[in-house]
């Protein structure tokens, strides 16, 4: 199971031995350049690293290949058209990019969705989670040479992407929620179809559990790769599994007030004392299994009633200020919203997770070996659209 | 949900008046006002969170304050504001359909509202940290001088913010002194002008000013089935709408 004594003198001889090569040979430093294309970038992030032999000097990020500027488009934008912007931000979990910018927006109208909404909303949150997390799951696998867990990922999160393309139309952009509430209420079957999708993701995390967790080559290239330790996680603003696998206790979902019923459901906050790459991984598959059970005890107490609130039908936000901010699939995602009292917001601040949880990439790699450079910036899991914005 | 006015309850002058009966920030607050002294300028509290407003020489040691003394550990978000009003021609006006219910202009120039602990500037640094354990946020925020907009750099304090202050710094043109690396992070190196300052055009909205109205053809009267519509429309057809 875990990584003998024997493993870790040899590692460290082996260090020592460089060491020493280093010193007598004074060898030359090289330039190795991952990306913008590398396939363990999820879309267009590039990483210069300075080489030692096999050992990173200083590592620089280089990312923008993808900004699209949202933040400046959403002061040309009315409020419902926005909702259409922030879908793009973190592709794989649209639903929950919409949640926060219509709370903020519902915040500064004063208006409330009603109880039917919340409860659909906060299942369609929990969903578009497990369609986020499921991929790292099986992704992990495959940035390690394990092909298999991506084809189960890929396969079993196809049952939850036809559901939310059942209730929202769409499979990765929903665009569904509203100031007030919801587009439309959940079509007919649908609740029941969702628990049986609920329970085979639950399958899948025990699957993958066995196949991954319980393997030696796995547990061998995460243990002890790219620790955190949570003071500077922090500093630097790592937020979600990736701080929770630190050993933070801290969610939003449970800290923090929010129209959203996550506080009457009932699930656990899981978190892992190593910090490393494992521990982020055994944490987001632990909240993968807890968002199943949200999502049935969501359905299973869902209130009867209108799905909207009501609103103007041409939406003008009062001037004011909000912030939300919600417990994202990659960590804490907020909106800033200033409003001027028309029918576009004045300015938007997007603190997407993805940016701080990257930005520790630097600090980070100094002195890793370059095959853990995958495995950290893969455990570490971003989504370029929620970096670049 | 209470409201969300500009002004909040307690005036910069009265410093005793800021606190409730049960105020989770009553002991930062007054560490703060110890601390800083007069470069706390203003303060305020919102939905949960503390909103101070620092003179721009007290920056970073407000950040320093609240990372070290006060444990606000983590670091959410730092950007600026510029409050200048929009100059290229309003598109927030719907022309043709909708234009009755947009029959009130915009707030003129004059009227900005500067939000939570107020300001005077053009720009605003604007950051926020949170406590993981006490479940608390600060926000803080900094007039800036407009000419020449700057403010000394937090990456010292909260090593996050060194990322949020090359994007602020790319994006307002806002100097961050004593910052180890200004280099531009989204933007090609050799990029002029700063993008989200608002006299900054947008140039596809330039050419088209309005997104999604003038490329789409109008819509058919009585379309939305509100009371108000005038033209009657078919009992199918609402239903289609709505």
């Amino acid at each position: 199971m875990a990584v003998t004594d024997q493993q870790r003198l040899s590692y460290i001889a082996a260090q020592a031995a460089d060491a020493r090569v280093n010193v007598e040979l004074q060898t030359e430093q090289m330039t190795l350049n991952l990306g913008p294309q590398h396939p363990a970038t999820h879309g267009t992030l590039r990483l210069v690293a300075k080489l030692d032999g096999e050992q990173v000097v200083s590592a620089d990020v280089v990312c923008g290949y993808m900004h699209r500027g949202y933040e400046k488009l959403t002061e040309v934008r009315t409020y419902p058209q926005i909702t259409t912007l922030v879908n793009r931000i973190d592709w794989l979990s649209s639903f929950a990019n919409e949640v926060p910018f219509i709370l903020a927006a519902e915040q500064l109208m004063e208006v409330e969705a009603p109880p039917r909404a919340q409860c659909i909303r906060t299942a369609l949150f929990e969903m578009s989670r497990i369609a986020n997390i499921t991929l790292f799951i099986g992704e992990m696998g495959v940035q390690l040479g394990a092909i298999t867990p991506v084809f189960f990922a890929f396969r079993d999160r196809e049952y939850v992407l036809n559901l939310i393309e059942a209730a929202t139309g769409g499979r990765f952009h929903p665009n569904f929620d509203r100031i007030g509430g919801l587009k439309d209420d959940l079509p007919r079957g649908w609740i029941a179809e969702t628990k049986q999708a609920m329970a085979k993701i639950r399958s899948y995390c025990d699957q993958l559990e066995d196949l991954l967790m319980g393997n030696e080559i796995f547990e061998t290239r995460t243990r002890g790769v790219g620790v955190i330790p949570a003071e500077i996680g922090l500093s630097y603003g790592l937020s979600g599994a990736n701080i929770r696998a630190s050993g933070v206790d801290w969610d939003l979902r449970r800290d923090q007030p929010s129209p959203l019923v996550w506080k009457d459901l009932d699930w656990k906050v899981w978190t892992h004392p190593d910090g490393d790459s494992f521990a982020r991984y055994w944490v987001r598959l632990q909240e993968t299994r807890e968002a199943t059970k949200m999502v049935e005890q969501c359905l299973d107490g869902l209130p009867a009633g209108p799905i909207q609130a009501k609103v103007p039908r041409i939406i003008k936000v009062p001037a004011g200020e909000a912030w939300v901010s919600t417990e994202n699939p990659l960590g804490e995602m907020g909106y800033y919203v200033v409003s001027q009292g028309g029918l576009g917001p004045f300015r938007v601040k997007i603190r997407s997770a993805s940016f701080n949880n990257i930005s520790i990439t630097p600090w980070l790699l100094k002195g890793v070996y370059v095959p853990d450079i995958v495995t950290i910036l893969a455990s570490l899991y971003f989504i370029l659209g929620d970096i670049d914005r | 949900m209470s409201s969300v006015e500009p002004e909040t309850p307690e005036a910069p002058e009265a410093p005793e008046v800021e606190a409730p009966a049960v105020d989770p920030y009553a002991s930062d607050l007054q560490a703060l006002r110890t601390e800083l002294g007069d470069a706390l300028v203003e303060t305020g509290a919102q939905r949960g969170d503390l909103w101070v407003r620092v003179h721009r020489d007290a920056w970073d040691h407000a950040a320093e304050v609240l990372r070290h003394q006060l444990r606000y550990d983590y670091f959410c978000f730092l950007s600026a504001v510029d409050w200048m009003p929009h100059t290229w021609p309003n598109p927030k006006v719907i022309e043709g359909e909708g234009a009755e219910e947009a029959e009130e202009e915009p707030p003129p120039s004059a009227e900005i509202a500067r939000g939570f602990a107020g300001g005077d500037s053009r720009f605003q640094v604007l950051a926020r940290v949170y406590s993981t354990t006490r479940h608390q946020g600060v926000f803080v925020k900094s007039d800036l001088d407009d000419a020449a907009p700057a403010a000394p750099t937090w990456s010292r304090t909260y090593r996050g913010a060194d990322w949020h202050e090359r994007e602020t710094h790319e994006m307002y043109g806002v100097d961050f002194i004593g910052h180890p690396n200004l280099a531009n992070l989204y933007l090609p190196g050799a990029f002029e002008g700063y993008p989200l300052r608002k006299d900054f055009p947008l140039l596809s909205r330039e050419v088209k000013p309005w997104p999604g109205l003038v490329d789409v053809e109008g819509f058919p009267a009585g379309y939305g089935g509100g009371e108000e519509s005038a033209a009657p429309a078919a009992p199918a057809e609402e239903g289609a709408a709505g």
